[in-house]
């Protein structure tokens, strides 16, 4: 007996749909076995980790909270992605970012008016977009691999916000210790619906939801999609290869600086050493996850946030070591790209040896 | 003291070349594994965990080893038969091999390594500087230069490289020949998991001989990035896995010199310095399309 | 498939049982910024809670959450706690200050703890150990043992904890040996056992034969025993590590402080205060004085009975870098002086990062 891969005419609509949700229950599964496996019950742990963030309004806000600079993120990935750009410095445009978003309330402190959000969140997406054009020149210029450079970037802007923040932008009054002063209130992103969430989650859905209708309705969009299919296709259209790698790595670049920038305004109110816990890479997974597809990614930002909150509480409910987050997204991203096989293919199970030129051999 | 800064930049470059060279291997075959880092992290945590059961250094170090295939494996069958995007795959290696490596190890917190003996070559260990640099290592060191020699013999003057290199270079026409593509990736992708286990093995019992969370430190990223320096010639890995161990190893002494340069400025001098070079070599057509894996990343699909 | 089943109906049954049995009077919740197998810095915090949980048995109930980004994620994790019924929540990081001090905003009947801060409030208190008491001990013991005549120091971050560490062991090398030399090297990271072993080895290449590390792996040890060199463990005792290296250790033990705290918690008489102590409180704590010649026991033995019977090693005469006088002889710097300690004595050899 054989197992074989058999391509299909078609994407399948019903596998498109299917496949994310037999991956999650699949997840789901091998969630229980490790809990199983390390001493836990597997039932309880799989309630309080995916179920339970959502019983309640606050853990409900901060999973909301934690989604939103996944989902800008993975926004700006879905368009490196899907046009065949590898962009995965996300993080470092995302610290760059902050720093310059940051620029007015930590240089010009009294500087407080109307116009200071706007401008630093304006900033934040110049910061960005900065950062990532150059792995962008570098490759159309040079040539070189966006994947390694973009990557070394992310360890230079940490670095360069841990010189800013324990060096010239340190708090005066803050006993040397490594941190900017706070932000003042005029620096500080609103809090909406009377609780913790602050205003960057609607800034962020209608990011996506413009960026959707763009991928989807206009030229642009479909530029980005045949340049990522199939690039000679797309220079006879007269598509510029390099004109849309230096899109949208900026794209990329500003929406990961918008985060940047929103996160310290919002959620830190002040410059730290460290200001994300990896946010540009699990965007990765996110974008992939969301099928870069800026709706599929703020449900896949959800999810992913969910395995934080949900880690946390088996954590602190149970006891359960705080690395299953990072096996259960690890499983989740696995099984995911596992299952989207079937969109493409049928698995056909025979008897016979013989195979055709269409299959591949298992 | 000139000895003694060599001794140093060589152990801080031995698991980098490790790993290296079989990234390199694999991305001959046409396959980006951006998994350098969870395979490593699962070597170093099984090794650790093996030699310490076991009492046995050597053991643990071929736990590593097959630590770092079972993960590649996994890999290999998503990328290989699933034909699951290989940059997204190799990023779901990581996240998991930190995940797991974490959970297994801890365990084994606080519980001082096994030393590997060091490994002193009669006669040639007796030589001034040469001696002690080259021939008073640890086995694991003698083990990354033989790997470099084989590797590079093998894809350039064995059959099987020369196949190797095909099937990177053009998996169409090495199909058309006759070569099962998938089969001569499954193994390349198989001795890159052995090597980045091996180089996990390398952080654990030797550099530093005890277990701790996140030991490898973005050492994966940095093989990776290696391999590109390269220009996928595995004598100029060894060159690049040394000026990376030395430009970090110097920063640490320009300090204690008192140069007074930023410290961060220093430690980000490694990674410029990668960036620097990738665009010299990638500037230079020449270098770079007669050595790059025509086909790397790209999936195979026999139909198409 | 079967036997999983079964087991699964075991684990829920047993579950059940568990949750039926829980009724403590008090639940302490500590949130750690490592992982608790660090072997240094949270690992000591954790042992102090497995302290409170073996001192109070089943009357007090705790939990943690280990390797907590500084931020929004910290700020998550307290307000978790605060709304999971913790009755006192340790927060063991610097970066925790701001989060803390929301967080307790919001949630007036939870008493708040902050490790190495300086924001109190009414149900905030504060605390820290003075290590540099500990650190003036090894200086001394440096000095006496040392043949080169340097010491190498494996520094994290300039923050004042760090710079007056590196004082107070040069100010006790100094009592020892006027001329001590003592090389910095700054790795930026609090935990990294391969950047901490690559500095112990550029340090012993550059002449020290004495290496001691403001950083919290055992690496730097496990080199320093490789080279045939000495050095000190780093907040927990690392003498498995080192079995010939290490000449003593600078414990940080918090299971006192735990103790008391969750004690007053329990009879409803907890204040806010700023707590910072040291030797004399065994919050600090010397970890036995192994692989040294009996006079230099006595001395280490001397120097922690005076701390201990409170005398204070930043006592003046203390020149500044810069040749300024810090303290003249005989005064004793404040608290607030040592605490926000931005400048080096003279003889460190090294520049402040700015």
């Amino acid at each position: 007996m054989r197992i074989e891969l058999v391509k299909r005419k078609e994407h399948s609509q019903a596998m498109a749909l299917l496949s994310p949700l037999i991956a999650v229950a699949l997840t789901a599964l091998a969630a229980a076995i490790i809990f199983l496996i390390s001493g836990h019950n597997p039932l309880e742990a799989l309630y309080k980790f995916f179920i339970e963030p959502l019983t309640q309004q606050w853990s409900l806000e901060a999973t909301i909270d934690k989604a939103t600079p996944l989902i800008l993120i993975g926004c700006g990935l879905a368009v490196c992605y899907l046009s065949n750009n590898w962009n995965i410095g996300a993080e470092g445009q995302f610290v760059v970012g902050a720093i310059f978003g940051s620029v007015l309330p930590v240089l010009f402190p009294s500087f407080e008016n109307v116009a200071t959000l706007p401008l630093m969140l304006l900033f934040g997406a110049i910061g960005g977009a900065l950062w990532a054009l150059i792995p962008a020149l570098l490759k159309t210029r040079f040539n070189t691999n966006e994947i390694l450079t973009s990557l070394m970037l992310v360890y230079v802007a940490g670095l360069l916000l841990d010189y800013l923040v324990r060096g010239p932008w340190r708090d005066p009054g803050g006993y040397n210790f490594p941190e900017s002063r706070i932000f003042s209130d005029a620096a500080t992103l609103p809090e909406v619906f009377g609780g913790t969430m602050s205003l960057s989650a609607p800034i962020t859905i209608v990011v996506a939801v413009v960026l959707a209708v763009v991928l989807a309705k206009t030229l642009k969009g479909f530029e980005i999609r045949v340049m990522g299919e199939s690039p000679r296709a797309g220079s006879f259209a007269g598509f510029s290869a390099k004109g849309l790698t230096i899109f949208s790595f900026a794209l990329a670049g500003a929406l990961a600086g918008l985060a940047g920038t929103m996160e310290v305004s919002g959620a830190l109110n002040q410059l730290l050493p460290s200001i994300s816990p990896g946010y540009g890479f699990t965007a990765i997974i996110v974008a992939f996850l969301g099928r870069l597809n800026p709706i599929g990614i703020i449900i896949a930002g959800f999810v992913l946030a969910l395995s934080y909150i949900g880690g946390e509480g088996v954590q602190s409910a149970m006891g359960v070591s705080n690395e299953i987050a990072s096996v259960i997204q690890g499983l989740l991203l696995f099984f995911v790209l596992a299952c989207d096989t079937l969109i493409l293919y049928r698995i056909r199970i025979t008897g016979q040896r013989a195979s055709t030129g269409e299959a591949s051999h298992v | 003291m000139f000895e003694a800064v060599l001794l140093t930049v060589i152990t801080a470059a031995t698991p980098l070349l490790i790993a290296a060279v079989g990234e390199l291997v694999v991305e001959r075959s046409g396959v980006l594994n951006l998994g350098v880092e969870g395979m490593m992290i699962m070597g170093a945590v099984i090794g650790f965990a093996v030699a310490n059961q076991t009492g046995s250094g050597t053991l643990g170090v071929f736990a590593a080893v097959g630590a770092g295939m079972a993960m590649s494996a996994l890999f290999a069958v998503l990328v290989l038969f699933l034909v699951a995007n290989q940059v997204a795959t190799g990023l779901a290696l990581t996240i998991l091999g930190i995940g797991f490596s974490g959970m297994i190890g801890e365990a084994f917190i606080g519980v001082p390594g096994l030393d590997l003996p060091q490994l002193y070559i009669p006669v040639l260990s007796e030589i001034p500087f040469i001696g002690p640099v080259f021939f008073q290592q640890d086995a694991l060191v003698y083990i990354s230069f033989a790997l470099v020699a084989l590797v590079a013999y093998g894809l350039f003057r064995t059959r099987v490289g020369l196949v190797l290199r095909a099937v990177g270079d053009n998996h169409g026409s090495a199909h058309a020949l006759g070569y099962s593509v998938v089969k001569i990736r499954f193994m390349a992708i198989l001795f890159g998991g052995a090597c980045a286990g091996l180089a996990g093995a390398y952080l654990s019992l030797a550099y530093t001989p005890q277990w701790v969370e996140n030991m490898t430190a973005g050492r994966g990223w940095i093989a990776l990035a290696l391999v590109v320096f390269s220009s996928w010639l595995p004598l100029r890995v060894v060159v690049g896995a040394y000026l990376f161990g030395a430009v970090s190893v110097l920063n640490l002494h320009a300090q204690a010199l008192e140069f007074d340069i930023p410290s961060q400025l220093l430690s980000s001098l490694p990674y410029l310095a990668t960036i620097v070079v990738l665009v010299l070599i990638s500037a230079n057509r020449r270098l770079t399309l007669v050595n790059t894996p025509a086909c790397l990343g790209k999936p195979f699909v026999p139909d198409r | 498939m079967k036997s999983l089943l079964k087991a699964t109906v075991a684990a829920v049954a047993f579950a059940a049982a568990g949750s039926a049995a829980n009724a403590a009077d008090v639940k302490a919740c500590f949130v750690y910024v490592g992982p608790v197998g660090d072997f240094g810095w949270t690992y000591q915090h954790d042992q102090g809670r497995l302290a409170v949980e073996e001192h109070f048995g089943d009357k007090v109930e705790t939990a943690f959450l280990e390797s907590v980004a500084e931020g929004p994620d910290a700020e998550r994790a307290i307000e978790r706690f605060a709304r999971e019924g913790c009755n006192v929540i340790f927060t063991t990081s610097f970066g925790y200050m701001n989060p803390t001090i929301k967080v307790a905003k919001k949630f007036p009947d939870v008493k708040f703890e902050h490790a190495t801060g300086y924001k109190t409030a009414d149900n905030v208190a504060t605390y820290n150990s003075k290590f540099h008491q500990g650190r003036y001990i090894i200086g001394q013991i440096a000095a006496k043992q040392s043949k080169t005549g340097v010491a190498g120091y494996i520094a994290s971050f300039p923050i004042p904890e760090v710079v007056s560490g590196i004082n107070a062991f040069l100010l006790g090398a100094q009592s020892i040996n006027p001329d001590f030399q003592v090389k910095v090297v700054w790795v930026n990271t609090w935990f990294d056992p391969g950047k901490e072993a690559d500095a112990a080895k550029a340090l012993i290449d550059q002449g020290a034969d004495i290496i001691t590390q403001h950083t919290d792996s055992t690496a730097p040890l496990q080199v320093a025993q490789e080279r045939g060199v000495h050095g000190f463990g780093q907040a927990s005792d690392m003498i498995n590590f080192a079995k010939d290296a290490q000449y003593t250790a600078i414990i940080d033990d918090w299971a006192p402080y735990y103790i008391e705290r969750v004690q007053e918690v329990l009879d409803g008489n907890w204040h806010s205060h700023s707590s910072w102590e040291g030797l004399a409180e065994g919050h600090v704590v010397m970890a036995p004085y192994t692989n040294l010649p009996p006079d230099v026991v006595e001395m280490a033995q001397a120097t922690e009975a005076k701390i201990k019977g409170g005398w204070e090693p930043f006592t003046g005469p203390i020149i500044k870098q810069d040749g300024t006088v810090a303290a003249e002889e005989g005064v004793t710097l404040d608290d607030g002086a040592i605490l926000g300690m931005n400048w080096y004595i003279q003889g460190v050899d090294d520049k402040l990062p700015e």
